[in-house]
């Protein structure tokens, strides 16, 4: 089964192109036909469409536009439209959020009013497109586990740029939009309040992100070694389960003295993915409005260990009663 | 024969991209206690190369320091009336070769025949520099100990010292409608090429008695404290500057689980704390007073004097000269002499 070795589809299945099932809800008609991509094929389905934007996905796609226009004209505009420097400099540029003595008036545009709008339009193309899943997802009469975790993810962007940024007050609170500028701020935001990675809802987030990329490796690779019995059709195997089903768990139990079931290991994918940003909000919320330094909070409640000292202590000039000149 | 070929290309491309990063080897020093990441990270060649151009010259030989007092026997000496006229002319020498370029010499800051003048902006300069190199010396001990400083600790035998610093807005925005960069978000090299606030100079290190620096909390619950994150990356900035000038990762001064708390810090942050205030001291007290002597082509591009911070005397090393002391060799740097 050297197919499965790579990344790559290797064998395509096409046959007629499908216009799925059929649906009774949406105002809106499904367009296109679909047509057929080799590429596309590579790594996942060769049919692509027919689609179904509805006017949440069009109001979405507008203000996501909308909020792209405004960051990447102030990116160009901040190199003074220049098209080689706005791409070398790339990395570096950003839409800034207001100063902190702005609190949460209303800045002029060049002066985090931009940033503003932005994330307005950013936030309701984030929205619409949720309300988009949610409703497809009904159409479809599926459940609504793809909207609810999307939203969760919604959660941390909403804390980050908006509900904490709200609670100290301060727009300037927020994230910039740039490639280096985040990261700094994140950099930033860790060192202003005493290290980040003495706040428990952090360590869980870490958990979660770090135990989703094990799942999903452990589930991948089991599926792929037992598709040569059928695995593959993991919907089947959960209401009638196969050899294949039976090698994967008699796998896992004698490697590890447990297995999942083919229907659990979803939902063990699902909430682990759900709460590392679910976590990791939580523990942004309480940055600066509850917690002012993690460290010292981990130190009074005996998370911090204490280790023995490799030098002197040294105490804190400035509270020498030695003045310098 | 094409996968092949598609194979070394990517190979190619992989290679070039690696050129982008520092050549190994990458040696690392446990200096803490275990698991506390507190180490520092050394490349031996490019350190060495480094430490080749922080070299001390040669010390002028000694002289006999008997004699009349060089105030008694030339005109307008007002600060180095300490010393004989021996101990000063060997001074004068050594400040020549230190600072003045070769093919201007004495002429550099003195006009003419006559030596007493003070028509070049030069002499006004160097009269007050040599009172601050005295000050250091004597007065900043608990940065520089008795190693010190001399004019070559941060000249370097260039008449302007290659690591000053001026005010620096960022870039200059054409629009004022649109493209606010806030004074950060341009690689800039004051900030190791990071996304940071391109000046943390000027809030920083240009003000005597500010001290912005300290943003993190003394207590684990929120009380007064409202240093905002934009605050912390001018102090972020700083620091990666500090971290640039003196060749050394974080942890040379601070604890890698709170850069924060003095207990638990290395040594090394103490000296670094009498650092910042030195060279405020320096800037505020010394420099920016000369901001009218200077002529306007030695201004940077906002009309203030070119101002030190620690890359102008560390210039990549732990120790400025790798730790060796000039002033032993020029006593008459070292402070006034006491008198008779």
């Amino acid at each position: 089964m050297a197919e499965y070795q790579n990344l790559f589809t290797r064998v395509q299945v096409r046959a007629p192109a499908y216009a799925g099932a059929p649906t009774t809800d949406g105002i809106w008609p499904r367009s296109g036909r679909g047509f057929f991509s080799h590429w596309l094929g590579k790594l996942g389905d060769a049919q692509v469409g027919p689609i179904y934007l509805g006017w949440t996905g069009l109001a979405s796609l507008i203000c996501g536009f909308i909020a792209i226009e405004i960051i990447g004209l102030n990116m160009w505009a901040s190199v003074g439209w220049d098209p080689i420097q706005f791409v070398r400099q790339l990395p570096w540029l950003a839409l800034e959020p207001p100063a902190p003595e702005n609190g949460l008036h209303f800045p002029r545009l060049n002066e985090g009013g931009w940033w503003l709008m932005a994330g307005f339009f950013l936030t309701s193309s984030i929205i619409l497109w949720w309300v988009r899943m949610y409703r497809r997802a009904r159409a479809l009469k599926l459940g609504t586990h793809v909207a609810w975790a999307f939203a969760s993810a919604i959660w941390l962007y909403l804390v980050l740029g908006f509900i904490r940024p709200l609670l100290m007050g301060s727009w300037g609170e927020a994230v910039p939009f740039g490639i280096f500028p985040h990261l700094d701020w994140t950099a930033a935001f860790s060192i202003r309040y005493g290290n980040l990675f003495y706040n428990p809802f952090h360590m869980l987030s870490i958990a979660f992100l770090y135990g989703s990329t094990l799942l999903f490796a452990m589930h991948g690779a089991t599926i792929l070694a037992v598709s040569r019995y059928g695995g593959d059709r993991e919907i089947e195997q959960i209401i009638d389960r196969g050899t294949a089903g039976e090698r994967a768990a008699l796998f896992w139990r004698w490697t590890m003295g447990f297995n999942a079931t083919v229907e659990s290991i979803h939902r063990w994918a699902w909430w682990f993915a759900v709460l590392c940003p679910l976590a990791g909000g939580i523990g942004i919320l309480l940055t600066g409005t509850v917690v002012d330094n993690w460290y010292l909070w981990a130190v009074k409640h005996g998370v911090a260990p204490m280790y023995p000292h490799a030098f002197p202590p040294v105490a804190d000039p400035a509270t020498s009663p030695v003045t310098p000149p | 024969m094409k996968a092949k070929a598609n194979a070394l290309a990517c190979c190619g491309a992989l290679g070039f991209l690696l050129t982008a990063c520092e050549r190994p080897p990458v040696d690392t020093t446990q200096i803490g206690y275990r698991g506390l990441a507190m180490e520092q990270v050394t490349n031996p060649r490019i350190y060495a190369q480094i430490q080749a151009v922080n070299q001390p010259p040669e010390p002028l030989p000694p002289v006999e320091a008997a004699g009349p007092l060089a105030k008694d026997v030339y005109k307008n000496v007002q600060v180095l009336d300490d010393l004989t006229v021996p101990e000063f002319t060997r001074l004068m020498l050594a400040i020549t070769q230190w600072v003045a370029p070769p093919d201007r010499s004495c002429a550099y800051c003195h006009e003419g025949a006559d030596l007493a003048s003070d028509a070049l902006y030069t002499k006004v300069v160097s009269r007050r520099m040599i009172q601050m190199t005295r000050h250091i010396n004597s007065d900043w001990k608990p940065h520089v100990a008795d190693t010190g400083v001399t004019c070559f600790t941060c000249h370097r035998g260039n008449a302007v010292p290659a690591n000053l610093w001026f005010a620096d807005s960022g870039p200059v925005m054409e629009s004022r409608f649109l493209g606010n960069r806030a004074a950060q978000n341009a690689p800039a090299d004051s900030v190791g090429l990071a996304s940071l606030p391109n000046d943390p100079n000027t809030p920083l290190l240009g003000e005597p008695s500010q001290d912005y620096i300290r943003v993190v909390s003394k207590t684990a619950l929120p009380v007064d404290n409202r240093k905002s994150i934009k605050q912390t990356e001018l102090t972020y900035g700083l620091m990666m500057d500090i971290s640039q000038s003196l060749g050394v990762n974080c942890t040379y001064c601070h604890n890698s689980r709170s850069f924060a708390e003095w207990d638990g810090s290395t040594p090394k942050r103490a000296v670094a704390w009498h650092a910042l205030r030195m060279v405020r001291d320096v800037n505020a007290n010394y420099l920016t007073p000369l901001t009218q002597t200077f002529p306007r082509e030695r201004l940077g591009p906002h009309g203030d004097v070119g101002k030190v911070n620690c890359a102008t005397c560390h210039q990549g090393v732990p120790k400025p000269l790798n730790g060796v002391s000039m002033v032993h060799d020029y006593p008459a740097l070292a402070g006034r002499a006491k008198a008779q």
